[in-house]
């Protein structure tokens, strides 16, 4: 197993599909009166937030929690990491205290391969900079494989601001050791011709009707506002009309296909409010899925050691 | 002191004896003190780096004009040119003259100061360049390094500035419109690492400018740290035209590329800062032609934008390091084993100490060492290799990414003036 989890592309097909097994026998503790297991009892997961992130905070959070870890919520915000406290010292500090795991989320790509350096135990990526999300793209194609059967074999377009997004990383290259084909969509400017790099099999299209109806999944990013002012596209309007999935193009994807969206979402501007309500639409269930999936990788970094 | 030195290798020539004293290279060996045996040795001119920064004033925790001089001497070195981002910033005639005279005080190799083209680095109002250049310091190169020139009104302003005292404006070629945020080479490993890219057309763009400017001016143009293919060949367009335009391109750039940056080197992790540098290491296609472009004298010399950074300034997140290696005490090796077969003794010379004398106007230094000529010189053993150990090197600081590397050629002594400035590895003060 895996000491660390710092990109997709540490995962092969086993341990990936493994950890979807893990996830789906970890989802029935939630639907118990006592949503508690006794696996890393003793052992103490701390999360590291240098970036504000309710979401996959509170979501790693309940998943070490539910295994019954000691769970220490380190902000960088109002601790000595304000007053210019180095990753180096922190990690220093968080290895004295015992942690057995740190789960980090960083506004620098590479953070969490830093920290590999200074800590012992196993370091989590719970996001770092542009660079990758890895359980964010295990809990996307648990999600993708619980509601169409499988992944391998899935179309799946990942459409928007592919450039910052490392939900968009972290999917096209595990979707591929999946054997799913992905297609990144967007503006040039959002969607550079070197991302065709980060796998074989990977497509790139600046046409999102035309990828539409192959499509059998179609993950929506999150585009935020202040890209227009840098130029890379020149309004919201505009963005919304050659790549935001209203009404219309849902109806032109397949029957069968689904939306995904990693939230939080940006209603009217990459997706439409009726879209995103929709029944094909997932993304409440990723949410709930993301927990059993980080409780599956908890499980097996933590757990499967001991 | 005076030396005999035996059976030396005169750039790669037919052995001969070597004769120091008083400070020049004489005929007769007669009274001579010290006698070294230099078989199986080269001589070759004292090096001489057109871009070093000493840190010194501001960041004396990282290097200070004597550590750093006693690197360049343990390099072979026998002049360096202090860039001008200091702090205080060399700016001043005061600042320049604290800093030649800290060099002179070292005494290991002289210390010629860069004064900054604009107050600060700021990019907006012209330094007093014409002091710096009355002064002690005799300041013939200006740059602004770190930063660059983007004004094109300014920069053309500096170029005909200059003119009347046969300056020279370094430019270091960044737009920065077009950089904004940039992390390392825009390319396959930047969006894989998800580090934003520095793209190849934001050196050129200014170099194409710079260049157009400089024949407009007839001024004396200098690009430092060439990085790209697409570089060599406006530069290259440029010297067919006649444009007065000099370049220099660093060891790691005739080296490393931006795969370092992932890992890829044995021993190395994914995002180490110690690969960190602006610009940023490129493609093996812009290795490629920068070789080709020193070798055939698009790119006129090597220097080592040495780069000293302490501790806690590289052991960070790769978005929070300070760009920048060291380069002094392991120029030559790199060289050696880039484009040593290339170029031969003489094209080093050429590259690393002729031709960066004759930009910079230090008349004592670029000489082959024959009788008559300045004892400024340095004894290199091409068959010596040694690992480099960040540990041992002169520097303060410990940013190499060369880390346990094997590289050929091993300076054995370095000489400014007749003084033995460095001899197996251990400077004269």
């Amino acid at each position: 197993m895996i000491k660390h989890l710092l990109s997709a592309a540490d995962l092969d097909a086993v341990t990936a599909t493994q950890i979807h097994d893990i996830a789906a026998e970890m989802a029935t503790v939630a639907g118990r009166e006592v949503k508690k297991l006794p696996t890393l009892r003793g052992r103490t997961v701390v999360n590291l937030f240098y970036e504000d992130s309710t979401r996959t905070r509170t979501s790693f959070e309940v998943a070490a929690k539910r295994l019954s870890a000691d769970v220490v919520n380190f902000s960088a915000k109002g601790s000595s990491v304000e007053k210019g406290e180095s990753l180096k010292d922190t990690a220093w500090t968080l290895q004295a205290m015992g942690a057995d795991a740190v789960v980090i989320r960083h506004p620098a790509s590479g953070a969490p391969h830093r920290l590999t350096h200074w800590v012992h135990g196993s370091v989590l990526n719970a996001g770092d900079g542009t660079h990758e999300h890895p359980t964010q793209a295990l809990l996307d194609t648990y999600t993708m494989r619980s509601r169409m059967g499988k992944v391998e074999g899935l179309n799946v377009a990942i459409v928007g601001d592919v450039l910052h997004s490392r939900v968009a990383r972290s999917n096209a290259l595990l979707l591929h050791t999946l054997g799913a084909k992905v297609t990144l969509v967007g503006p040039p400017t959002l969607v550079p011709p070197a991302f065709g790099s980060l796998t074989p099999s990977l497509g790139v299209s600046y046409d999102f009707d035309s990828v539409l109806p192959h499509a059998d999944v179609v993950m929506m990013l999150r585009v935020q506002k202040e890209r227009m002012n840098a130029a890379f596209f020149p309004s919201s309007q505009e963005y919304y009309k050659r790549y935001g999935l209203d009404s219309a193009r849902l109806r032109r994807m397949p029957d069968h296909a689904i939306v995904m969206h990693p939230g939080p979402m940006n209603r009217g501007v990459e997706i439409a409010p009726e879209v995103a309500d929709s029944p094909r639409s997932t993304i409440v269930e990723q949410v709930a899925n993301g927990v059993s999936v980080r409780m599956a990788c908890l499980y097996l970094l933590l757990g499967g050691r001991s | 002191m005076s030396y005999l030195i035996r059976n030396v290798s005169v750039l790669g020539g037919a052995p001969v004896d070597l004769v120091v004293r008083d400070g020049v290279i004489v005929d007769s060996a007669d009274g001579t003190e010290e006698v070294m045996d230099g078989t199986g040795l080269i001589a070759l001119p004292g090096l001489v780096d057109l871009h070093t920064h000493l840190r010194e004033p501001g960041r004396e925790d990282a290097e200070t004009v004597l550590t750093g001089s006693r690197a360049a001497a343990l390099g072979g070195y026998t002049a360096v040119c202090a860039m001008a981002n200091t702090n205080p910033v060399a700016d001043t005639a005061g600042v320049v003259e604290q800093v030649w005279r800290l060099g002179r005080e070292a005494g290991l190799v002289d210390v010629q100061p860069i004064g900054a083209v604009t107050v600060g680095l700021g990019g907006e109002k012209l330094a007093e360049l014409g002091a710096m250049a009355d002064s002690a310091a005799a300041v013939r190169i200006f740059s602004d390094d770190g930063m660059c020139v983007h004004d094109p009104r300014l920069m053309r302003r500096a170029l005909e500035y200059v003119k009347a005292f046969d300056g020279v404006i370094a430019q270091h070629a960044e737009e920065p419109r077009l950089t904004q945020g940039a992390q390392m080479h825009e390319g396959d490993v930047s969006a894989r690492l998800g580090l934003t890219g520095w793209p190849s057309v934001a050196e050129e763009a200014i170099i194409a400018r710079d260049v157009l400017l400089a024949a407009h001016t007839g001024a004396r143009l200098h690009v430092c740290h060439v990085s790209t293919a697409g570089s060599v060949e406006v530069i290259r367009q440029a010297k067919a035209r006649g444009v007065r335009v000099t370049a220099e391109v660093t060891p790691h750039h005739l080296l490393l590329t931006d795969e370092a940056v992932g890992g890829s080197i044995e021993g190395t992790a994914p995002y180490d800062p110690v690969f960190k540098v602006n610009p940023p290491l490129r493609t093996a296609e812009d290795v490629e032609a920068l070789r080709s472009g020193l070798v055939d004298g698009t790119i006129d010399v090597v220097a080592t934008d040495h780069a000293p950074h302490a501790a806690q300034d590289k052991e960070c997140e790769w978005a929070y390091a300070r760009p920048g290696m060291l380069g002094l005490e392991t120029a030559l090796p790199i060289v050696l084993h880039t484009v040593g077969d290339a170029l031969g003794w003489d094209g080093i010379a050429d590259r690393m100490s002729r031709t960066p004398a004759r930009i910079a106007g230090l008349d004592e230094h670029g000489h082959t060492p024959v009788p008559g000529s300045p004892a400024t010189f340095t004894l290199i053993d091409p068959q010596a290799r040694f690992t480099v150990d960040p540990a041992a090197l002169a520097s303060l600081s410990a940013n190499t990414p060369y880390a346990g590397m094997e590289l050929p050629g091993k300076v054995v002594a370095t000489f400014l003036r007749g003084k033995r400035t460095a001899l197996d590895g251990k400077a004269a003060a």
